[in-house]
């Protein structure tokens, strides 16, 4: 109820503002121009663009919120849900910091660009956003943030290419943005690596939530004899039960699955954001944010430890031996020449792109643009 | 399975739900209302569909609570537009907003429950049919259902008198009111048994085709309902064939991107609405010499009569 409450306490504190003092800037409140931007904050805020619980991404932010709540007995912190992608993000933003916030937690992929403007016109404000790039010069008061999914899904695929029979497993996603690339990529090499025959069929829904688009993606994946599926979708239980009641296996995203796909689940990816927000929160709350790790494009993996994403319990249909082979390869994947595209990679075209010994870094994974060979599909562009 | 084959079966199971709002709309229409508010009815619907489906485990329950749901949201429609003469554009679009709200804040408990949903059940000895057989009788219980709704509302729109009233509301109001009848309860019946049916689309779309409740989950199949009755011009077994067309529309993007086709898939995405627009075009004029009378009257935004 919290989230309601000071959802409307932030809207009258900013109606309050308007009527009393004009268009009064709120920053004017808190120190300025310190070079220390958000320090001793007593206030964190979390916009999402989802509900708090679609089990999937947005509740995974709203329990790392909580996490914050726990680790910060002293904080309090603001949550904010089905917040969308354009200017009321910028608005919401806006009003947390009327009431006190100095660091912003802008949690969705298209929320980028009203962070970059909520961060510019709030100097002394922290506004770090998760999953997407800051391409231009990163501000000091500002940065992203996110973890390598795709290792997870690396490791997933080694349990699904071990798993097929048909050697073709599905892949639905949203959108051909270059996070989800590496995850489907990492997804089919971490299938090769041992089956070497194996396809990743991929078909886009153009929605990260549309369960009837979903539906019609899935028929068609198992129509064409797929028996793997996963997905990079918001929502997971239209895929997952499309599989499970044809029979077909499945890997999961987001969220653990496993109840309402008894006998095909393998494992997935799933998240744990709280000790990423905890140590943000932290280095913030110390005045050290200007020059840390997350005034940056910060990236989080196997190789920094506590990445965010980790690998859902697994299914009855993974063996002893695969679970070993996927231990194996998470320890080569936190090593210095790990990593699911350690070179050689070719794409689509048979064009090399990364070359044999050479391992990409975790900024390089972040704009990839291309399907690996054994991919099916092609990007729209 | 073959490329055809995947895209018709994809069609008639994607395409039940548009269905069954679209012969809803049409009642509604042929009385001389215009329900904006289908794409809500369809919400509720689908909410009400999920949520009795997970409380009770028999999805039967939940389909006759989506039918509910569906049916009072239409009511509250009929009674602003006929009653209080209320814009029937505003109110439609209003109460959209309103459904997408309330099933958002009540339907976040169901996002991510699973529910007892519709299996599919394979029709003997006609399932076997080469692509008659998986195309039309391997679906789920609800969608075969929706074989009979087309049927059962032409008998009752243009073979009883319950129907004869109905279309002349929509098309000389004024002539019931000579004989008697209540164009208003006509209208507001008509109204709500339209909703009724956009409430089971819904109740399709959440309980037996996607299996999940999720909000906005409709999607705007509710508008490619209304816009599809002008597209069949009023006719139910137009309104069929037309859903089952937008199914394999929708169906074609992911089947053409399983078999790898090089094709834009936002480019697929257009195809549907690309569709009614080139149909719009060929219709053109004769959409409007078939339009039910008093419905001309909505769209001169004069108030209809009755």
């Amino acid at each position: 109820m919290s989230v309601h409450q000071s959802t409307v306490r932030a809207l009258a504190v900013a109606c309050a503002a308007l009527v009393v003092a004009g268009c009064t800037s709120a920053t004017e409140a808190g120190s300025s121009g310190d070079g220390e931007p958000g320090k001793d904050t007593t206030t964190v805020g979390f916009i999402m663009v989802g509900p708090k619980d679609d089990f999937g991404y947005n509740q995974a932010v709203y329990e790392g919120s909580q996490a914050v709540e726990a680790a910060f007995p002293d904080l309090e912190v603001l949550t904010a849900e089905n917040v969308p992608e354009d200017d009321t993000a910028a608005t919401t933003m806006q009003q947390m910091i009327d009431e006190g916030a100095e660091l912003i937690f802008a949690t969705s992929y298209g929320h980028l660009d009203a962070a970059l403007s909520v961060a510019e016109e709030n100097p002394d404000v922290v506004v770090v956003q998760q999953g997407n790039t800051i391409t231009d010069d990163i501000p000091e008061n500002s940065g992203t943030y996110f973890g390598t999914v795709y290792e997870p899904m690396y490791l997933a695929g080694i349990a699904a290419g071990t798993a097929t029979e048909s050697d073709k497993l599905g892949y639905v996603y949203a959108f051909p943005i270059p996070q989800t690339i590496a995850n489907i990529n990492a997804f089919e090499r971490g299938a090769q690596s041992v089956n070497p025959d194996v396809e990743t069929i991929t078909v886009s829904t153009s929605s990260w939530c549309d369960p009837g688009k979903q539906q019609a993606a899935a028929e068609s994946l198992l129509d064409e004899g797929v028996d793997v599926l996963t997905q990079h979708q918001d929502c997971t239980s239209t895929v997952i039960q499309a599989a499970e009641k044809s029979g077909a296996m499945t890997v999961g995203y987001h969220a653990d699955a496993s109840e309402i796909a008894p006998e095909g689940w393998l494992t997935g990816a799933v998240w744990d954001w709280g000790p990423v927000y905890t140590d943000i929160v932290q280095t913030v709350v110390d005045g050290d944010f200007v020059g840390s790790a997350y005034n940056d494009n910060f990236r989080v993996g196997y190789k920094t430890g506590t990445n965010p994403f980790v690998l859902a319990p697994y299914g009855p249909g993974v063996s002893e031996e695969t679970i070993t082979a996927i231990e194996t390869a998470q320890e080569w994947l936190g090593t210095e020449e790990g990593s699911p595209f350690a070179g050689p990679v070719l794409d689509q075209d048979g064009e090399v792109r990364v070359e044999e010994g050479g391992v990409p870094t975790y900024a390089d994974n972040d704009v990839m643009d291309y399907f690996v060979q054994g991919v099916i599909g092609n990007l729209a562009q | 399975m073959s490329l055809v084959v995947d895209v018709l079966s994809g069609g008639v199971s994607g395409g039940t739900s548009i269905m069954y709002a679209g012969v809803g709309e049409t009642v509604s229409e042929r009385a001389g209302v215009i329900n904006l508010g289908t794409e809500g009815s369809m919400l509720v619907g689908a909410l009400g569909a999920y949520a009795a489906g997970v409380e009770t485990g028999n999805p039967w329950i939940g389909v006759l609570a989506g039918a509910t749901a569906g049916g009072a949201l239409a009511l509250v429609h009929g009674y602003l537009v006929v009653r209080r003469g209320a814009s029937q554009f505003a109110s439609g679009l209003s109460l959209l907003f309103l459904a997408l709200g309330l099933t958002s804040l009540f339907g976040a408990p169901y996002v991510g429950q699973p529910v007892v949903g519709f299996d599919t059940w394979e029709v003997p000895l006609l399932s076997d049919l080469p692509v008659l057989g998986p195309v039309l009788f391997q679906h789920d219980p609800l969608l075969y259902l929706g074989y009979l709704v087309v049927p059962l509302v032409w008998v009752v729109l243009f073979k009883t008198r319950v129907g004869l009233l109905g279309r002349t509301a929509g098309e000389r109001a004024d002539s019931l009111t000579v004989h008697g009848y209540s164009v208003h309860a006509i209208r507001i019946g008509a109204v709500t048994a339209g909703g009724v049916l956009a409430g089971m689309g819904g109740a399709h779309l959440a309980t037996a085709y996607a299996n999940a409740w999720f909000e906005n989950m409709v999607a705007g199949r509710g508008f490619i309902a209304v816009a599809l009755v002008i597209f069949a011009t009023w006719s139910p077994w137009r309104v069929l064939g037309g859903a089952y067309l937008f199914g394999c529309a929708i169906a074609l993007g992911p089947a053409l991107q399983a078999r790898a086709f090089e094709i834009n898939q936002f480019l697929l995405d257009a195809v549907p609405f690309v569709l009614t627009l080139a149909v719009l075009t060929i219709l053109g004029k004769r959409t409007l010499s078939a339009s039910p009378a008093e419905l001309k009257r909505v769209f001169e935004n004069a108030p209809p009569s009755g």
